[in-house]
């Protein structure tokens, strides 16, 4: 089972602006939360704060239940419990099948063993042909690919993606977001990505918060955000905007799902 | 003419003295490559980890260290020298150790010259991964060792041209091994030490033999280590 992450009045400052400032969000074990939100907003902050990567300048993050006090030891063994795919993922010089299988070695999974978890995920997300290439060898999918193998090879109690499927084609898109959401809910665990795609929403998330400035502006279920949330369209319905929404079939999927 | 001369002359007497494996000669280049192996070692192993703490941590002070490892880097073999053997000299505050005219002596005082070529360079070798590059890896579940492992191989070209820069910053100084080795024979008597002696002597042909040998020898080092950087490097190329 998944373990619960709970953040708590948190503000990061950088380059002396407030970038992020989150009173309470709470996710509780096994769900799975989606961050929407303009350019800038601290999606990609927040999402360094609950992966322990970034200390906030206050606050506090609680992590299955005790609060993270960053001390070294202690916030590593935190860390190998999640798991992160990056805005702009950096595969390391070396082949696909070392990069897929980096995080288990520094959590001492060597040999067969290791070999049969990194081979299963490669060919779960269709690039087991590319095992030996470079990462400079790769497309701009089949790199994201990668690194969304090197994440869920960890199999982990947490996971956190920002933007994880940008690069991919929507087909693919597709089947991938059905599939985690299978696998995240088939083994409870706690998920929370980040998406300029609204579409992906009610496809993957069990609940919504839309980040504007660094603040949590709104949660919900994902039907309930609609699309013209910030920005100049702000306020406006579906049919007057010229982006249609809500996309028909969306609803259903997503009751479907639950 | 004469200078021809000598030159294939010499020439000629380095690969005779190599081939006939003279004695005193590969005593001298065995001396050489230990002294400047083991300096080599020991200026990577201080500036490695400390050209990755300049690298990656912010503290107070940090651009003045900077400024003062990359003004070492150009430090006169002869001024190393001086400042060792001040320290080793018998009257020195090291000089109970009795080291001076030793073997460590040269050693120290070549880690003394390589070390903030070391440093700067792998400072530089570190600081050119992407700055967002060790938040990832921390993401994997790596400890800090392992943190550092990694990054290690990510910058292993700069880094391999840092250790190549160190040791042929020490394999090419003369000033300090004299100044603190004395140029003994059978004891602190090194290639460059040999070669300025020979040349003193008016043995032109001995010191470009030994020369040559010098060259051979740095040339072999570098080498290999530059097969090990460049090895398994495989781009498509230019387009
Ligand atoms: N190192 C930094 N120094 C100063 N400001 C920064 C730094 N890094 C990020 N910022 C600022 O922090 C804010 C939040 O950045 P963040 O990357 O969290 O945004 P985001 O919501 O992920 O945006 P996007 O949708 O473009 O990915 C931005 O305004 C950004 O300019
Ligand atoms: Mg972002």
């Amino acid at each position: 089972m998944g373990v619960g992450l709970r953040a708590e009045r948190i503000k990061v400052i950088k380059g002396r602006v407030q970038v992020l400032a989150v009173d309470e969000l709470e996710i509780a074990s096994g769900e799975i939360w989606g961050i929407i939100g303009p350019n800038g907003a601290g999606k990609s902050t927040l999402l360094h704060v609950l992966s322990l990567l970034e200390r906030p300048d206050e606050g506090t993050v609680y992590f299955d239940g005790r609060p993270v006090n960053w001390r070294r030891r202690e916030i590593m063994e935190l860390r190998r419990q999640l798991a992160v795919v990056f805005q702009e993922p950096l595969l390391l010089n070396t082949t696909v099948y070392q990069n897929v299988a980096l995080g288990l070695r520094f959590r001492g999974i060597k040999g067969p063993e290791a070999g049969r978890r990194v081979q299963k995920w490669l060919e779960i997300l269709g690039i087991a042909h590319l095992a030996l290439r470079k990462p400079w060898e790769l497309s701009g999918g089949e790199a994201r690919r990668v690194s969304l193998a090197r994440a869920l090879v960890l199999e982990p109690q947490v996971l956190l993606l920002d933007e994880p499927f940008v690069a991919l084609d929507t087909p693919t898109r597709a089947a991938l977001l059905v599939e985690l959401r299978r696998l995240l809910k088939g083994r409870g665990i706690t998920a929370l990505f980040v998406t300029h795609d609204f579409m992906e929403l009610p496809l993957l998330a069990d609940r919504v918060a839309v980040l504007c400035d660094g603040r949590i502006v709104e949660t919900g279920r994902p039907r309930d955000i609609p699309w013209s949330s910030w920005g100049p369209y702000r306020g406006q319905t579906g049919e007057e905007s010229p982006y249609p929404w809500p996309w028909p079939g969306v609803w259903t999927r997503d009751e479907g799902a639950k | 003419m004469r200078a021809v001369g000598a030159t294939w002359e010499g020439l000629v007497r380095g690969i005779e003295l190599l081939v006939r494996l003279d004695p005193g000669v590969l005593e001298v280049v065995w001396l050489t490559l230990r002294v400047c192996g083991q300096s080599t070692f020991f200026s990577v192993l201080v500036g490695v980890p400390l050209g990755a703490f300049l690298a990656f941590r912010r503290f107070l002070g940090r651009g003045l260290v900077i400024s003062v490892v990359n003004t070492l880097m150009g430090i006169p073999p002869t001024v190393a020298g001086l400042w060792v053997s001040f320290l080793l000299w018998r009257s020195g505050p090291l000089g109970r150790l009795e080291l001076i005219y030793t073997p460590t002596a040269i050693v120290i005082a070549q880690v003394v010259i390589a070390v903030p070529l070391v440093t700067g360079l792998s400072m530089a070798a570190f600081q050119q991964l992407p700055p967002k590059l060790p938040a990832q890896v921390l993401a994997l579940g790596a400890s800090p060792a392992q943190l550092f492992w990694t990054l290690l191989k990510e910058a292993r070209l700069g880094l391999l041209a840092a250790v190549i820069a160190g040791f042929g910053g020490v394999v090419s100084e003369v000033g300090a091994s004299m100044m603190v080795g004395g140029n003994i024979l059978h004891h602190t008597r090194v290639l460059t030490t040999a070669i300025v002696m020979e040349v003193g002597r008016g043995n032109f042909a001995m010191a470009w033999a030994l020369s040559f040998i010098l060259l051979g020898l740095t040339f072999t080092v570098t080498a290999v280590l530059t097969v090990l950087q460049q090895g398994r490097r495989r781009y498509g190329g230019w387009p």
